[in-house]
C-alpha cells in the first residue's frame, strides 16, 4: 500500500516491506509513537519475524489488547505492544477483524504471556484465537453470556 | 522459549489442593488450583476475577477528567502511580506541558508511593515466611506515609491528587516538614529490616533458590520492574524512557543476578532506599510556580479567578459539563510502577469520552506467571513464590 513518504523510509516499515510486500496495511505516527496495521491472515508471521529478526529484536510483547470500533467493520482490533529489549524501540502492531465470528491466530507459541490476555480479550470481545491452548474466559463467571467490552453491550450490564 | 516440563508423577496418585480465594496468604481474592504429587506441585493454576468491577469499561462513559478516581481503585496500593500514568497519557493526547513544580510533586509522591507498596510487599511476605514483627514494622512506617497522602489529598489510599494538567492541590503548610520527617526516619528503619532478614538463616534457607527467574523467562512472561532486575537485566523505565522530568533526578537503578526469592527481597529494599534519595532530591529541589498548566478548556480555572472573570466561570462550566475533548487518535504510555511497567493505552476518537481505555497491569503477569514457577517445586515454597512475584488482586481484575 502506499505510505506517506517519511513513514515508508522508517526502517520497521522497510524490514517489513523485505519480509513481505502486502503484509502493512497502514501505516501512522502519531505523537512520535508508530504503529502499523498488518494484514490479519499474516499477523503471526509478521510478528514471529518482529520478534526473531537479528535487525528489529522486538522481543518483548508489553501487551496484547482489543478495541471495538463498533460500528465501522472490521469492527475489531487486536492490538500488540511491542518492546525490543535490547534498543529500548517501541512499535504497536494492529490487525482487523471483522465482526461475525471474530478470529485470529493465536501468539502463545511465540510469547506464553499471551496466554492470559488472549484469554481476557476472547473473555470481554469475544474473539476467538485459533491454536490457544486453552480459551476459556477469565475474568467473567464461565457462564456468563455476552461480551462486555463490546461497545454494543450496555455498561449498566445486559437489562 | 521451552515450555515448563511438568515431571511425572512418582505415584500413581495426584491430588488438588484448593488454594483461596479467601486464603490470607493470598493478599487478597486469589484462587490457585494445585496439582500435588506427594509435595511436588506438578501444575498450578491461577484462578482470577472475583474482583473485576468492569474499569475498562466503566471509563468508556465518562468524561477524561472523571476517569481519575477509578485508576485509585485499580492497584489500590499504588495509587499515585495508577493516578500518573493515566494523567500522562491524556496529557500526550492532548500535548500538554505540565508546570515543574507538579511535576517535581509528582515524582516526589509517586516515590513514596513506591515505598509504601514495596514496604507492603516486604511485610506481607515476611509474614508469610514467619517474620510476623517486620510485618507490624513495615506497616507502622507504611502508616507515616499513607499520613503524608493525606495530608495532601484528604485520603490515605485513594488519593486522586494528579490531575490533567498538573495536581489537585497546593501542599498545605507543614508538607515540608512532614515528608522531612518521613525520610529521616525510613533508612535506620531499613537497616532494621535488614538487621532482623538479611543474614537470617531461616530467611535465608526459605528464600535462596527459591522461585528462580530467568531474565529471558521473564522476556517470555512479560515481567517487568524489580522481578526482572532481579535476574540482572537494567530495565527501568524512569532511565529508559524517562517521564516527568525523572532525567533531572539522580539514583541508581538496583539489581541483582540470582533471580531468586531473595534477590526480589534485595532489590526491592535497595529500591525504597534510592527512593527515599529521590524524594529527597524533589523536596529540596522543588520548583516554585503553578501547579496545574495554563490551558483553559482542559484545566479547571482557579476558584479565585472565577469570582471575578466571566470567562474563567465559562471555562468552568463548559469542562464541568461538556468535559474536554481530545484529538482522534492513540497513545500507548508506560511508566515504571512499583510492580513493573504499567501501561495506560488510550484511544480518542475525538469526543470527550475515551473511546478504549486499556490498562496493562503488571500484577495480572506476575500472576500468570506463578502458573509457570510454581511448576516442579515443593507446596513448601509455594507460598514463598506467590508472595514474592508483587501482586494486587484490584489491579489483576480490575
Amino acid at each position: 500500500m502506499a505510505l506517506s513518504p517519511e513513514l515508508a523510509d522508517h526502517p520497521v516499515l522497510r524490514r517489513l516491506e523485505a519480509f513481505h510486500p502486502e503484509a502493512v496495511v497502514e501505516a501512522s505516527d502519531f505523537r512520535g509513537q508508530l504503529a502499523v496495521v498488518v494484514r490479519s491472515d499474516l499477523v503471526r508471521a509478521v510478528l514471529e519475524f518482529l520478534k526473531d529478526d537479528s535487525a528489529l529484536r522486538f522481543n518483548f510483547l508489553a501487551d496484547l489488547t482489543a478495541v471495538d470500533r463498533y460500528p465501522v467493520e472490521p469492527r475489531f482490533e487486536i492490538v500488540y505492544q511491542l518492546r525490543a529489549m535490547q534498543s529500548g524501540q517501541r512499535l504497536r502492531v494492529k490487525a482487523r477483524v471483522a465482526g461475525d465470528d471474530p478470529r485470529i491466530d493465536s501468539v502463545v507459541s511465540l510469547w506464553p504471556v499471551a496466554d492470559m490476555l488472549e484469554r481476557e480479550v476472547f473473555d470481554l470481545f469475544g474473539v476467538r484465537f485459533d491454536g490457544h491452548p486453552n480459551l476459556r474466559r477469565l475474568l467473567m463467571p464461565d457462564y456468563w453470556e455476552g461480551f462486555p467490552l463490546r461497545k454494543d453491550y450496555p455498561v449498566e450490564g445486559p437489562r | 522459549m521451552a515450555e515448563p516440563v511438568t515431571p511425572p508423577p512418582l505415584s500413581q496418585q495426584t491430588m488438588t489442593l484448593n488454594v483461596g480465594p479467601q486464603h490470607p496468604s493470598t493478599h487478597g481474592v486469589l484462587r490457585v488450583v494445585l496439582e500435588l504429587d506427594g509435595e511436588t506441585i506438578l501444575r498450578a493454576t491461577p484462578d482470577i476475577g472475583f474482583l473485576h468491577t468492569g474499569i475498562e469499561k466503566n471509563a468508556e462513559k465518562l468524561y477524561y477528567s472523571q476517569v481519575i478516581p477509578l485508576t485509585d481503585r485499580i492497584d489500590y496500593l499504588a495509587p499515585m502511580s495508577n493516578n500518573l500514568v493515566y494523567c500522562l497519557a491524556v496529557e500526550k493526547l492532548l500535548q500538554l506541558e505540565v508546570p515543574p513544580r507538579a511535576q517535581w510533586l509528582r515524582v516526589l509522591l509517586t516515590e513514596l508511593t513506591r515505598i509504601n507498596n514495596h514496604l507492603v510487599w516486604l511485610g506481607t511476605t515476611a509474614l508469610e515466611i514467619g517474620a510476623m514483627s517486620v510485618f507490624l514494622y513495615c506497616f507502622r512506617e507504611r502508616e507515616e506515609i499513607l499520613k503524608i497522602f493525606e495530608l495532601v489529598s484528604g485520603q490515605r489510599m485513594m488519593t486522586s491528587y494528579i490531575r490533567i494538567g498538573g495536581v489537585a492541590l497546593e501542599p498545605p503548610p507543614g508538607f515540608h516538614q512532614a515528608v522531612d520527617r518521613v525520610l529521616n526516619m525510613l533508612p535506620p528503619r531499613f537497616d532494621e529490616y535488614e538487621e532482623l532478614l538479611t543474614e537470617n538463616r531461616i530467611w535465608l534457607a526459605r528464600t535462596r533458590g527459591v522461585g528462580v527467574l530467568t531474565t529471558d523467562e521473564c522476556f517470555a512472561y512479560g515481567i517487568t520492574g524489580p522481578n526482572l532486575r532481579a535476574t540482572g537485566f537494567n530495565l527501568d523505565l524512569r532511565k529508559a524512557e524517562p517521564y516527568s522530568s525523572y532525567d533531572k533526578f539522580d539514583f541508581d537503578v538496583p539489581l541483582h543476578t540470582a533471580g531468586d526469592v531473595y534477590a526480589r527481597y534485595i532489590v526491592r529494599i535497595a529500591e525504597m532506599r534510592q527512593s527515599v534519595r529521590i524524594t529527597r532530591q524533589a523536596l529540596e529541589g522543588l520548583p516554585e510556580g503553578r501547579i496545574l498548566a495554563d490551558a483553559p478548556g482542559i484545566v479547571l480555572p482557579e476558584r479565585e479567578k472565577m469570582k471575578a472573570e466571566m470567562e474563567a466561570l465559562i471555562y468552568h462550566f463548559k469542562i464541568v459539563v461538556d468535559g474536554f475533548a481530545p484529538p482522534a487518535g492513540e497513545v500507548y504510555l508506560p511508566i515504571e510502577s512499583p510492580k513493573g511497567e504499567l501501561g495506560c493505552y488510550l484511544v480518542s476518537d475525538g469526543g470527550s469520552r475515551p473511546w478504549r481505555m486499556r490498562w496493562r497491569p503488571p500484577s495480572l503477569l506476575n500472576v500468570q506467571l506463578l502458573g509457570h514457577i510454581l511448576t516442579g517445586r515443593l507446596i513448601a515454597d509455594a507460598i514463598a513464590i506467590i508472595a514474592s512475584v508483587d501482586f494486587v488482586l484490584g489491579e489483576v481484575d480490575r
